[in-house]
């Protein structure tokens, strides 16, 4: 499975597309099940960055752990989660307030 | 130290202005990341992993103290209240918008700093020995030639699209504490047996996925010669380098691929071209530029050996911190103090906002409002009085940065590494924080002696994992970290690169192992004298080798 991830322009900070948008957490990520949905995202993602919403857009490989959504590799966790030596900053730093 | 003239500051403006125009486009869609990308990484903003990366140029790693709260300001208003100092003697905010950066520009110019040739295939930021100005050992301040060099290859015309980036470090001292030897220019100022200053001159030198020592190509260059033999240089490098493959495109495969000799009689005979027009360096120029960096007028003050002496009995804290973080100045009533942002399982190199605003505090007080970032990762006050050091120290340990380990194991470089770096292969610091813990014991540490641990989360060897005494390099294996040692490496005057032992370890593993490592050299040491790095040189990788994998070949 795949899901469409990016860095919002503006900011920076890390996004991933979900439900016709760019969410700041990973957790609810349009999941790409086919090619077919690939191809989908990917063109959703390429349309983006010529919208100069976002940057450095890619299709990351992804699973559904316990109904939510998350990346496979080590450097997209740390990506949706934040730096794991600093719990009170990135994306985790929200979820615990 | 070094003050804008107007030419300077007007540079510095219309740099400002410019990429704030740049940003601004940029934000309103009418340039293209294609085309904005070169621009921003001009000006010092790379995109990581969470966020845009802001890395600030700190020449030759000197700093006042009104520079230093505008970084704690910078890191408090527009980042999350702190900011890491790297190895190249710069900082790096983590966390700044894009949108932000103009007004960041701004707050920097308005105290002579900027982001300026921080990124990009240019010369960047020329790196110093951070003792300078202050050792008793050198003959010179190498910070005049740094800015003389600084000045020279800001936005130099012919060497802003190089074939790759380009580092030149200086030193004054034999003992070379600028790492030069790993430079793409290394200088070691020193003088002739005339009494003249000049250079002993390296190149090719370097980390990354292939590392190089040094090659020395002159053994004295007088100081007026300084910039048309560097210019001669670079015109070799920028003729001849390659160009058609990222990883060879450095000086030090130049170097490499065409032979020191054949390169040297090309720089030479480049230079022959140059050495007697324009770049040829007035001596009032020199002398010149050598007046901002006139020390401080340092008054006699006698009373610090026996208010050391007292404090000494006074507190083992500080006794210990005296005997590690504090090394002799050339004036005897003075000392050299190093700010160890190395505190037993912290992040290397960080500092906080408020951290940064007491420091400079600090300096304003008692250090002649001089601050060095030194390539280790530490703060460096260069000029404290013997009398005030116990004044320093209590203030240091008001804010937590008054830990006792300069140049033991806990002294650890690290790359920022997975953790934030959109390069990284694997994390450097939570290795660094496990390792610096598990020899958390000041007792233990100064019984193992000077040990320079670094460590690099990807091969580009950010972390200077190649010449650590002990290095660690992270990579990814089957989607997992792996960590592998090299031993024997140095960065210091007999700089060498250290040897892969053997196969790699799990993050649960590496520090085990590099307690064994570690176990393995107070066996064999001769005497708590020998350090690590001369008994690995005297023994070679063999107990080493014995001692991590031994059990496993008779497994086998």
């Amino acid at each position: 499975m795949k899901i469409l991830t990016a860095n919002r322009l503006t900011d920076g900070i890390a996004v991933w597309y979900a439900d016709g948008g760019w969410a700041e957490t990973v957790d609810h990520a349009d999941l790409a099940h086919d090619k077919a949905a690939e191809d989908r995202l990917e063109a959703t993602g390429a349309k983006a960055y010529a919208a100069n919403e976002v940057v450095d857009v890619n299709l990351i490989d992804a699973e559904v752990v316990n109904g939510v959504v998350q990346p496979v590799r080590l450097r997209e966790k740390i990506r949706a989660a934040g730096p794991t030596i600093r719990n009170d900053l990135g994306k985790q730093a929200a979820r615990a307030a | 130290m070094y003050r804008y003239d107007e030419f300077d500051h007007d540079f510095v403006q219309a740099r400002v202005a410019e990429f704030s125009d740049q940003v601004q486009r940029r934000l309103a869609g009418e340039i293209t990341e294609d085309q904005f990308r070169p621009l921003r990484l001009m000006n010092g903003v790379y995109l990581q992993l969470h966020a845009y990366m802001l890395r600030i140029a700190v020449p030759y790693g000197t700093l006042n103290g009104k520079q230093l709260r505008m970084l704690g300001h910078i890191a408090r208003k527009y980042d999350k209240g702190y900011g890491h100092f790297t190895t190249r003697q710069n900082i790096q905010f983590n966390w700044p918008a894009l949108s932000d950066i103009p007004a960041i520009l701004a707050d920097l110019a308005s105290v002579e700093m900027h982001a300026i040739q921080t990124s990009g295939n240019c010369i960047r930021n020329v790196t110093a020995d951070h003792f300078a100005g202050a050792a008793a050992d050198e003959v010179a301040d190498p910070r005049p030639y740094a800015e003389i060099l600084r000045q020279w290859s800001s936005v130099h015309p012919e060497f802003s699209f190089l074939p790759r980036k380009f580092k030149i470090a200086v030193t004054g001292a034999e003992r070379d504490r600028a790492a030069i030897q790993t430079h793409d220019i290394g200088l070691h100022l020193k003088k002739n047996a005339a009494g003249e200053l000049g250079f002993a001159v390296y190149i090719g030198g370097g980390q990354g996925r292939t590392p190089m020592v040094a090659r020395k190509i002159r053994d004295f260059l007088p100081e007026a010669d300084l910039l048309s033999y560097c210019t001669a240089i670079l015109r070799v490098y920028n003729l001849y380098g390659r160009r058609d493959n990222k990883y060879k495109a450095r000086i030090k495969i130049l170097v490499h691929e065409t032979g020191v000799e054949e390169i040297t009689r090309q720089v030479e005979a480049e230079w022959l071209e140059l050495k007697d027009a324009e770049l040829k360096l007035p001596e009032a120029d020199i002398r010149a530029i050598e007046a901002y960096f006139a020390p401080p007028v340092l008054a006699g003050r006698p009373e610090g050996d026996q208010a050391v002496k007292l404090a000494r009995l006074d507190s083992k804290g500080f006794s210990e911190w005296l005997d590690q973080n504090v090394v002799t100045h050339r004036h005897p009533d003075y000392a050299a103090v190093t700010i160890s942002l190395k505190g037993i399982g912290e992040v290397p190199g960080d500092a906080s906002d408020s951290q940064m605003e007491a420091i400079a505090d600090i300096a304003e007080k008692y250090g002649f409002d001089e601050l060095r970032v030194s390539h280790e990762q530490n703060l460096i006050l260069p000029h404290v009085a013997r009398a005030d050091l116990k004044a320093v120290y209590d203030a240091l340990v008001g804010i937590g940065l008054a830990t006792a380990n300069s140049n033991l194991i806990s002294d650890i470089i690290a790359c920022p590494g997975l953790d934030y770096c959109a390069l990284a292969t694997a994390r450097s610091i939570p290795i660094a924080q496990e390792i610096s813990q598990r020899f958390a014991s000041l007792e233990r540490q100064r019984e193992i002696g000077e040990l320079k641990l670094k460590i690099s989360g990807c091969i580009n060897a950010c972390g200077h994992h190649h010449v650590g005494h002990i290095g660690i390099l992270g990579v990814e294996k089957k989607g997992s970290e792996l960590y592998q040692v090299t031993l024997g490496g140095s960065a210091d005057e007999n700089t060498s690169v250290g040897e892969i032992i053997g196969r790699g370890f799990s993050s649960e593993e590496i520090t085990d192992a590099i307690e064994q490592i570690v176990e393995t050299y107070l066996g064999l040491r001769l005497d708590p004298q020998e350090k690590f790095i001369d008994a690995y040189r005297r023994v070679g990788p063999a107990p080493f080798k014995e001692a991590l994998y031994a059990g496993e070949a008779k497994a086998a």
